[in-house]
């Protein structure tokens, strides 16, 4: 543990982790209740991102549809809201379930095909639960729906927004410690093994399909999770939330922050919300009336990360040593 | 009957325009196994380039064909300044890569052309309706895309079956490390293809840009379309990309046109007309998940 | 960061020329809208009106100076609400107004008018959510309610006796208001309605192949920006210009009329303002904005510059002081200004009880396509959802 603290990455994910732990603290000393909102935000994404990389970054599968987890989490507790189920204790079981099977479904359909083909029709599941979503009508729709926080009456009260915010930390934190034994057990090593060597894999009598399956559900799961909590932070579920740019975001994140790392997704999160928070003043600052252009400086630097930092965020940290 | 027949037509229509985009796009991928989300853009760059040289030209035929090599040109010098960079590395980079692109592109037109949309006006002599059938009308203009969509088809196909440079194609989607056993000059050929792929884009960008408009972000949505076509049809594969596009287009228009009365003879007409657009809207979606169940790498997709 | 710099030099600057610091915070207006991609041509618009107004006003509201934050909602649901909780939480403003979009404005909404109290002024959205169930002391619009314009629209139709019609429009929520909108007040019989797919569907080949062979008596559509530049264009190709007229709502307007170009004109339209209505205060609007841009400005624009002009007629009856916030809401509430589409009230709901015109499309003296007045559909028109909203 101390050993950890002396390399860079080391150092730095603790700072980070140590931030994170306070923040309510902070913005309120501070009066800066604006970056408890990011900060919600951060954390919850980065539950998704982490979740993401289970599949895109340890097993190499191309999920292009990763939102649709966001969806489904954030639907389940959203239409049971609608309905006056507003117990915390139903909604979120029946959301992680709802993800669970989904997941379970679309993985054994999906994972039969392999590469562009993969990719295509991950979002074409997607796509087709993002349209069903915008056919909901009773349940506005487009528009979205209007929904009032998860109550856990007696234990939790997630109107305040600091509580709120501690909660998904410490759900973040169960995920990251979750993902670590996953990385690094025997099922773990099978999935990060045929993403280099599937044939091999297959060959040592590995059923990798169903290896496959089994972490691509796991991934929807916690994916599901995001989505329960990114319908509490807004009080609102709209499918705008799983549409395809959501989706490409959470893979942009994954590659930005290192791909197959344990904290690289939580290192991408912050840097792709502050990358979108700061670009437009900072051209602003440039030149009135830039920041409306900032996308002129962030596809390219995109086309720059995906060119030369492949390992993302977590490379610059320096050399691993596993 | 008169009506099966307009229907049918605005199918292949939009088949032809859809083939177009994804003839490129089936290209790049079969031979140099390049997911380029960009192409998108450079639909939309034809059609911008088109709107700018036909207002110096003052006519849409000159404008058109001027736009062309110069997409050609932009789809070059693209090539040489990024795409070239990611041959060699994995589909995912690429997709980052490229998105990248998109964003870029997007802005670049906002901050030349800006924010609002520009219009091509349909060309004088084709500007009318023809009667395809006696007593049975339909636009000139969209008849002059499926007279141009059918030609480049048939070029394609003679391209690819009977040229040298098709045989090299051909040769690369099925086995890439073939191409370099030929002895071709490899750089040159990937830049030529892409180039080639580029003014298709281009091509189908212009010629939509009359019945739609030409504006920021144009490229987007089709992009999604063309590569559902290309996947359905099978990577690689100029037939699979033709004969997926053409289905794409008729059940497109099915959805549209039919779909509605048909629902209707077993539910009622305001659950149909809610149920319609609904279903019509995942269709081709479904249909893309239900080939690659049965046929997970394509239709004509190399098999693995 | 750049507000923060730019605080610390008003207060250097009021402390150099020993001023109290106080007497000259700012009033801060946030204004949300879509400046980038496809629909950025909107914003840009709204934003225009603003500055106008802002000059109009010489840059002050109750004797104090004010400022304006932009934010870009990008055409995204949950960007409007970050940057709208950006406004209230970290600028602090007095006001938020703006919005395009139905569900950013519903995905905004609680953040600003419950979590932080704060007045939300809608320059366009007009879900029938908000004018029903989920109405707040803090919302107001100078816009209208989604289904007002097409029952305008369809009143209209009743007298001038169109038989037969046949609706299109995008299959969305908005989509779904307008269509259902044109039935509630029209009387004729309804030949069929075609939802289409949104966004991604630009050609309406199929469902104008269907209408021609439907032969209805009109065709009503609902088609808002690039949308709206290509229904028309492929109207007027497939020849049923010549026989089948267009009436529609959001479709026409000044932003899409340049593209649209000659294709459009004598097309029929509903809306609440219409440039040419007369006016001191419209004069004055519609004439400094076409000398400034040189062309004519949207209704987008016009609810734009009357949401300034509304918190500017509060502000000046409290000489500045916003801090009660029951009294800037009793002010708001009296709509006491020259609004450019002339006077109007507030109903029970904080949606205008107003009038609606019926436009069509034409061509000005220059030569320019705009719209002009030919018609008031409906007269101190209150919305349907009204009677929903508990506030009374």
């Amino acid at each position: 543990m101390m050993a950890a603290l002396r390399t860079p990455r080391g150092l730095a994910t603790a700072l980070i982790l140590l931030v994170l732990a306070i923040l309510p603290l902070l913005t309120q000393a501070f009066d800066q209740r604006y970056l408890l909102s990011i900060g919600t935000r951060i954390v919850i994404w980065s539950i998704a991102a982490v979740s993401l990389n289970m599949i895109l970054g340890y097993g190499g599968l191309v999920s292009f549809g990763h939102a649709v987890f966001f969806g489904i989490g954030g639907y389940a507790v959203g239409i049971l809201s609608a309905h006056g189920v507003s117990s915390g204790w139903i909604q979120w079981p029946v959301a992680l379930l709802a993800a669970t099977a989904w997941a379970i479904l679309i993985g054994a359909l999906s994972l039969r095909t392999r590469g562009l083909y993969f990719i295509m029709i991950t979002l074409a599941f997607a796509q087709l639960v993002y349209y069903v979503g915008g056919g909901l009508e009773a349940y506005g729709g487009d528009d979205g729906l209007n929904i009032s926080r998860s109550r856990f009456p007696g234990v939790i009260d997630l109107r305040d927004k600091a509580n709120f915010y501690w909660l998904c930390f410490a759900l973040l934190c169960a995920t990251l410690w979750f993902c670590s034994r996953y990385a690094n057990s025997r099922f773990g090593l099978v999935i990060r093994g045929a993403k280099s060597n599937e044939l091999r894999m297959t060959a040592l009598g590995f059923p990798v399909f169903r290896y496959r399956l089994a972490a691509f559900t796991i991934s929807g799961a916690f994916g599901g999770l995001a989505g329960i909590l990114l319908a509490n932070e807004g009080a609102y579920v709209s499918p705008a939330m799983m549409s395809w740019m959501k989706s490409g975001d959470l893979i942009v994140i994954v590659v930005l922050g290192g791909m197959g790392t344990l904290f690289g997704p939580l290192y991408g999160t912050i840097a792709f919300f502050v990358l979108e928070e700061a670009l437009p003043p900072l051209l602003n600052l440039a030149h009135k009336g830039w920041g409306e252009y900032w996308m002129i400086v962030f596809g390219p630097l995109l086309v720059l990360i995906a060119l030369y930092a492949r390992g993302g965020i977590d490379s610059l940290l320096g050399r691993r040593h596993e | 009957m008169e009506y099966l027949l307009l229907q049918m037509l605005n199918g292949v229509q939009l088949g032809l325009l859809m083939f177009l985009l994804a003839a490129g796009l089936t290209l790049t991928l079969g031979i140099m196994d390049l997911v380029n989300l960009a192409h998108g853009s450079l639909y939309m760059m034809g059609a911008y380039i088109a709107w700018t040289l036909i207002g110096v030209t003052d006519s849409f035929v000159l404008g058109a064909l001027l736009a062309l090599p110069a997409t050609f040109l932009l789809g070059v010098a693209v090539e040489a300044v990024v795409i070239r960079r990611l041959y060699a590395r994995d589909h995912l980079t690429q997709v980052l890569a490229t998105f990248g692109l998109i964003l870029f592109f997007n802005e670049l037109v906002r901050a030349v052309w800006g924010p609002a949309g520009k219009s091509i006006a349909v060309p004088g002599f084709l500007n009318r309706t023809i009667e395809i059938l006696p007593g049975v009308p339909y636009p000139a203009y969209r008849f002059a895309i499926i007279i141009v969509g059918a030609g480049v088809a048939i070029l394609l196909a003679w391209l690819v079956a009977r040229t040298r440079l098709g045989m090299v194609i051909r040769a690369g989607a099925s086995n890439r490390r073939m191409i370099g056993a030929l002895g071709v000059n490899i750089e040159l050929l990937f830049s030529l293809v892409f180039g080639l792929g580029a003014v298709f884009a281009g091509l189908a960008g212009l010629m939509a840009a009359p019945i739609a408009s030409v504006r920021i972000g144009m490229g987007d949505d089709i992009l999604i379309l063309a590569l559902v076509i290309i996947v359905i049809g099978g990577i690689g594969s100029i037939k699979g990309a033709f004969i997926a596009a053409m289905v794409v287009g008729q059940i497109d228009i099915v959805g549209r046109a039919f779909l509605p009365d048909l629902l209707k003879t077993f539910m009622s007409s305001s659950a149909a007309s809610s149920a319609a657009p609904a279903i019509s809207q995942v269709l081709v979606y479904v249909l893309m998940a239900a080939v690659l169940v049965w046929r997970p790498t394509g239709l004509f997709g190399q098999r693995t | 960061m750049k507000n923060k710099l730019f605080g610390t030099a008003t207060i250097a600057t009021a402390m150099a020329f020993g001023l109290p610091a106080m007497a000259q915070s700012p009033i801060k207006v946030g204004f949300v809208s879509t400046f980038s991609g496809p629909q950025a041509a909107i914003g840009e618009d709204m934003r225009r009106s603003v500055e106008l107004a802002k000059e109009h006003l010489g840059g002050k509201m109750g004797g104090k100076p004010f400022e304006i934050f932009y934010e870009d909602d990008q055409f995204k649901p949950d960007v409007g609400k970050a940057r709208s909780e950006k406004l209230v939480q970290q600028d602090k403003v007095n006001f938020v107004a703006g919005y395009i979009w139905s569900n950013v404005l519903l995905a905004s909404y609680k953040t600003v008018v419950d979590e932080s109290d704060t007045i939300l002024i809608s320059a366009n959205a007009g879900p029938s959510q908000i004018a029903g169930e989920l109405c707040n002391k803090n919302f107001f619009s100078t816009s209208w309610q989604n289904d007002q314009t097409p029952m305008a629209m369809g009143e209209y139709l009743n007298t001038k006796g169109v038989k037969s019609l046949y609706l299109v429009g995008p299959n969305y929520a908005a989509g779904k208001d307008m269509l259902a909108g044109v039935k509630r007040t029209y009387k004729g019989k309804i030949v069929s309605e075609d939802y289409t797919k949104w966004p991604d569907q630009l050609d309406f080949s199929a469902e104008l192949t269907k209408i021609a062979a439907a032969k209805p008596d009109g065709i009503f559509i609902f088609y808002p920006g690039a949308h709206g530049v290509q229904f028309v264009k492929q109207w007027a190709q497939s020849g049923l210009n010549k026989t089948v007229p267009l009436y529609q709502v959001f479709s026409i307007d000044a932003i899409t009329l340049p593209q649209q170009g000659d294709l459009a004109l004598g097309t029929l339209g509903a809306q609440q303002w219409v440039n040419d209505l007369p006016n001191e205060a419209n004069k004055k609007y519609v004439e400094d904005f076409k000398k400034k841009h040189g062309v004519y400005p949207s209704y987008y624009g016009a609810q734009s510059y009357d949401a300034i002009m509304l918190m500017a007629s509060a502000a000046e009856a409290l000489k500045g002081d916003l801090s009660n916030k029951d009294k800037v809401r009793a002010e708001i509430k009296k709509a006491n200004f020259k609004s450019v589409r002339g006077d109007f009230k507030f109903g029970n709901n904080n949606f205008p009880i107003e009038n609606f015109y019926i436009q069509e499309a034409v061509k000005d003296p220059q030569g320019m396509m705009t719209v002009k007045t030919i018609a008031t559909a409906l007269k101190n028109a209150v919305d349907p959802f009204a009677e929903k909203c508990p506030m009374k």
